[in-house]
């Protein structure tokens, strides 16, 4: 049985210091539900790991809007997120990929720097971060450093932080005017089930409905979630018509580098990222406030 | 390893218990505390027999560390209706008989009694996606359902359809 060491530090220093101390492994405690199933799959193994909880911290459960942007404890859960209604008029993809993950239960712990940090391809907070030019603030002994989220994730359950860091801020800078976005995904069921495809894309819109700006993010079809500026570029400079959702559609189908595994097979996943990709184009491009 | 003390509110009375840092709340619940109307189906999150309220947010006491609760409040199936005067959603579960087994049932009943705190006039569409992680193996949903939506409706009014 892993023995458990439980820390909860009150400043990001002694955080920080906790973490970098190499007595035994340590993970950060935000709201558990993925770490603490991991941990004991590790049942077998006599070793002790220290767990250090964040949420005592002040400000790494809060969520703060600035003129700037979106000032995001990691550990803020995802029910207190979504409850939140000046949130939810600026960054509504963001909200609904947030509110999809698990359970009721699941949703008054689970935090979006663990759905980060778990780095799971099928992360449904990870595309909708990506599309909004998010941006993680990290920080360690040697100081802080920034690095986009479409940057921050780098294979399957692996991402750039290293031992002794610790994610500080995720940082969501606040759109330019009429711009919105929407995230969707694909489960075969309607409720708590993990992403086969997943999809999020922002466009900014000018007055007369011509695409100034785009992004397009794609998850659950590569060991990472993908930021397709080939996707984004199909639609900039159009109206959003048809020929142009066909063309972005098929930008994110060839970006695609899925697997098949029991959730679906890869010519599955590489026609739906294709569908979704035009669905939530027109649902964010239908958001945008004239 | 040297045990952890922590003072915590549960059904808004003081409780001081001794625990191992890798003790879960449901662990505490049960087999300290001796409030064993918290159930264990799964003790990984999935099923929901271990809902509790925790400041107010319905969490899985199984992926909960009994550390964590210090100085927080915790809301169990013994703070909802007393053994002579049940709460509404208690007597409606009677009423439309849904529960056999009743194992999923306090867990049900703490979710519910979250849903109706924070919705009180759901669809059925609403209650049965808020309570999509309370898992029943016996009675089917349909009759729980029922239950839900007429203590919401003896409680305050349901919105019609779905
Ligand atoms: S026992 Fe906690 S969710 Fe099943
Ligand atoms: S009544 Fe047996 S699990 Fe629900």
């Amino acid at each position: 049985m892993v023995s458990i060491v439980y820390a909860a530090p009150t400043s990001i220093q002694d955080a920080v210091e906790l973490l970098a101390d190499n007595a035994m492994p340590a993970n950060v405690l935000a709201g558990g539900t993925d770490l603490l199933i991991q941990t004991r799959a590790q049942a077998g193994s006599a070793e002790s790991r220290l767990f250090v909880d964040v949420k005592k911290i002040k400000g790494m459960s809060s969520a703060n809007m600035t003129p700037q942007g979106l000032e995001l404890g990691p550990s803020i859960s995802c029910a207190e997120f979504t409850a939140r209604d000046d949130i939810r008029a600026l960054y509504p993809g963001l909200v609904e990929a947030a509110g999809l993950i698990g359970s009721t239960q699941i949703q008054g712990r689970a935090s979006l720097g663990g759905n980060l940090c778990n780095s799971s391809p099928a992360a449904d907070t990870i595309p909708a971060l990506i599309v909004n030019s998010a941006q993680c603030v990290i920080v360690g002994t040697q100081g802080e450093r920034r690095v986009t989220v479409e940057d921050f994730v780098t294979g399957v359950g692996s991402n750039c932080m290293h031992q002794g860091e610790l994610l500080k801020l995720i940082f969501v800078p606040t759109p330019v005017a009429r711009t919105s976005d929407a995230y969707l995904r694909f489960i075969p069921r309607s409720e708590m089930d993990i992403a086969v495809v997943g999809a999020g894309v922002s466009v900014t819109l000018d007055a007369s409905g011509s695409c100034q700006a785009a992004r397009v993010s794609i998850g659950a079809v590569a060991p990472r979630a993908l930021l397709v500026p080939e996707a984004a570029a199909a639609l900039i400079g159009t109206s959003l018509d048809a020929a142009a959702l066909t063309a972005a559609a098929s930008a994110a189908s060839a970006a695609a580098k899925p697997i098949s595994d029991k959730r679906g097979t890869a010519e599955y996943r590489q026609h739906v990222v294709g569908v979704l990709v035009k669905r939530a184009t027109l649902i964010a491009a239908d958001r945008v406030k004239p | 390893m040297s045990k952890t003390h922590v003072t915590t509110s549960i059904n808004a009375s003081l409780h001081e218990f001794l625990c191992e840092p890798g003790d879960t709340l449901l662990d505490v619940l049960r087999n300290e505390l001796q409030l064993t109307g918290t159930k264990e189906g799964c003790g990984t999150g999935d099923c929901g027999a271990c809902s509790v309220t925790l400041n107010g947010r319905l969490v899985c006491a199984c992926l909960v560390l009994a550390v964590e609760v210090e100085g927080m409040e915790v809301g169990t199936i013994e703070g909802i209706g007393q053994s002579d005067s049940l709460d509404v959603i208690q007597e409606k579960f009677l009423e439309h008989a849904a529960l056999q087994c009743g194992i999923c049932t306090p867990g049900l009943i703490v979710s519910t009694k979250a849903l109706l705190d924070e919705n009180p006039d759901p669809t059925e569409a609403e209650a049965r996606y808020y309570l999509a992680g309370n898992l029943c193996r016996c009675t089917g949903y349909d009759k729980i359902i029922r239950a839900v939506m007429d203590a919401a409706a003896t409680l305050g009014g349901a919105k019609e359809g779905v």
